[in-house]
């Protein structure tokens, strides 16, 4: 990290760096703007929730700390390293292709259209990448894959493919397939909506575990008010490509000081 | 007569013969244009502009020019610059090559059907590109294209007699000499007709099975 990164680190954080920064990240699509000179500390551990309208940007939060988009401007900071970029000379440089495989290795990703391997068995979809990418035996990719899914209650499911399982079988092995690379951040994108309502439970209570039982920093983008509330450490409503409002659970849902925040929550409860 | 039994039962062999030389070309031929029309599509598709913008270029002058054209050029051209290959060799090529373009595009189609999301999945678990490829993408784009790249083997096939041209001994090639020798054309083209005709019925029930194998195994959400 940067001596300048590192005082601004201290002067924020004093405790612990934070594992995820945006510094004044900027996203646009042509002259339209995304996301609008961004700030956001995630303390390691911690777990955030985004919540807002669509078009808010909330989504592409999650999708450039993948590095599924293109930021164009400012910095994605990740476990104390630039995601995109690599210090050379006092400057950062675009990052090489290895430092962006390395920096992609702390981070695991869940979407909202599951995104399984369809030509491959549940099993097969977690080993692949632990296999290729870490390198590990197949045994042992093999064993971690079955402690996984054992883990997310498919563990009679280990030989099915996608197309037979359920939504919410395919969701909780995807969180399998994202957990076997031991990722340190974890981002989950709008996981329960393409779900039947009865499937969502599942779900979360995989998503509850994980809080538990792992140590892993979580962002994820919901609908799911009622979970957010229960499950996170803090609320983030995005408005117009900004962070309009964000505080504990219980102050966002509770005593919201936003106007927008109040007018999006209420059409938020209106239609459950 | 108009047809004759004994002179049918005499070049029979001779045919038999040449249909293997013909199932040969077919074979290695279509090898070649699978393999190549892969590389093409991936190239063009996905690689760096240096190299789809010149590929594009090739692919379409290939595409649009005679088969015959590229034999001869194949064949008495290419040792002009040092490159001597024995008939069945530059044919085989040509023929190769040819329908490398076609199968490209075929497998341009199927590559293009592969949604967004697989490709994110794969960056996702920082999968390198060359084993997104090989375990995620193609495996997916092939299986729907196969009764299309079938149609290519069947056609290509059906190609075969332009060999005969360079003088490779296929089965066309041997009915003409039949035909010169014993001044009968009708027995030998006949024969060949029907040859074409079987090998292709066959042809056609394998990419029936394939595809059904396929499908069987493949599943789809």
């Amino acid at each position: 990290m940067s001596a300048e990164a590192a005082e601004r680190t201290s002067a924020k954080l004093p405790e612990t760096a934070p594992m995820v920064r945006f510094d004044k990240v900027t996203k646009s699509y042509g002259s339209f703007v995304v996301l609008d000179q961004l700030e956001l500390d995630v303390a390691a551990g911690e777990k955030v929730a985004i919540i807002g309208p669509s078009g808010s940007g909330k989504t592409t939060v999650l999708r450039m700390l993948m590095t599924l988009e293109r930021i164009n401007g400012g910095v994605i900071w990740v476990d104390g390293e630039p995601l995109t970029s690599m210090p050379r000379n006092g400057g950062l440089v675009p990052a090489d292709p290895r430092h962006l495989r390395r920096m992609r290795g702390k981070i695991g990703m869940v979407f909202q259209h599951f995104n399984l391997f369809p030509h491959m068995t549940a099993l097969k979809n977690c080993i692949e990448a632990p296999c290729t990418v870490l390198k590990l035996p197949k045994a042992e990719a093999e064993a971690r894959a079955k402690d996984l899914l054992e883990m997310v209650g498919l563990g009679n499911k280990l030989n099915h493919y996608p197309a037979q399982l359920s939504g919410g079988q395919q969701q909780r092995v995807a969180i399998a397939r994202a957990l076997a690379l031991r990722p340190k951040v974890m981002l989950f994108d709008e996981v329960t909506s393409a779900l039947d309502p009865e499937l969502v439970g599942e779900v979360l209570n995989v998503i509850r575990r994980l809080g538990a039982e792992f140590d892993l920093t979580m962002l994820m983008v919901t609908h799911q008010m009622g979970f957010a509330k229960e499950f996170a450490d803090r609320v983030c409503f995005f408005y117009g490509g900004r962070i309009c409002e964000q505080g504990p659970p219980d102050k966002i849902f509770g005593a919201p000081e936003n106007d927008r925040t109040r007018q999006f929550l209420k059409a938020v409860l209106e239609a459950t | 007569m108009f047809w004759d039994w004994q002179f049918t039962w005499e070049i029979l062999p001779l045919l038999a013969q040449a249909s293997i030389i013909t199932v040969e070309a077919t074979i290695l031929g279509f090898l070649i244009a699978a393999v190549f029309g892969l590389f093409f599509a991936i190239g063009r598709l996905y690689g760096p502009k240096w190299l789809s913008i010149p590929l594009t270029g090739v692919i379409e002058f290939i595409r649009s020019t005679p088969l015959l054209i590229q034999i001869f050029f194949i064949y008495y051209v290419f040792p002009e610059f040092g490159l001597s290959l024995e008939a069945m060799t530059a044919g085989v090529l040509a023929l190769g090559i040819h329908y490398a373009t076609y199968c490209s595009e075929v497998y341009r189609a199927g590559l293009i059907n592969i949604p967004r999301g697989q490709w994110e999945a794969s960056t996702a678990l920082n999968l390198p590109t060359v084993k997104t490829f090989r375990d995620v993408i193609i495996p997916q784009a092939i299986p729907p294209v196969v009764p299309a790249l079938g149609n290519y083997l069947v056609a290509l096939f059906k190609d075969t007699p332009l060999l005969s041209a360079i003088a490779v001994l296929e089965l066309m090639r041997t009915a003409k000499i039949i035909g010169s020798e014993d001044f009968r054309y009708t027995e030998p083209i006949t024969l060949v007709g029907i040859i074409f005709l079987l090998f292709s019925l066959i042809a056609a029930g394998l990419i029936k099975l394939v595809e059904a194998w396929l499908n069987r195994r493949i599943m789809r959400l």
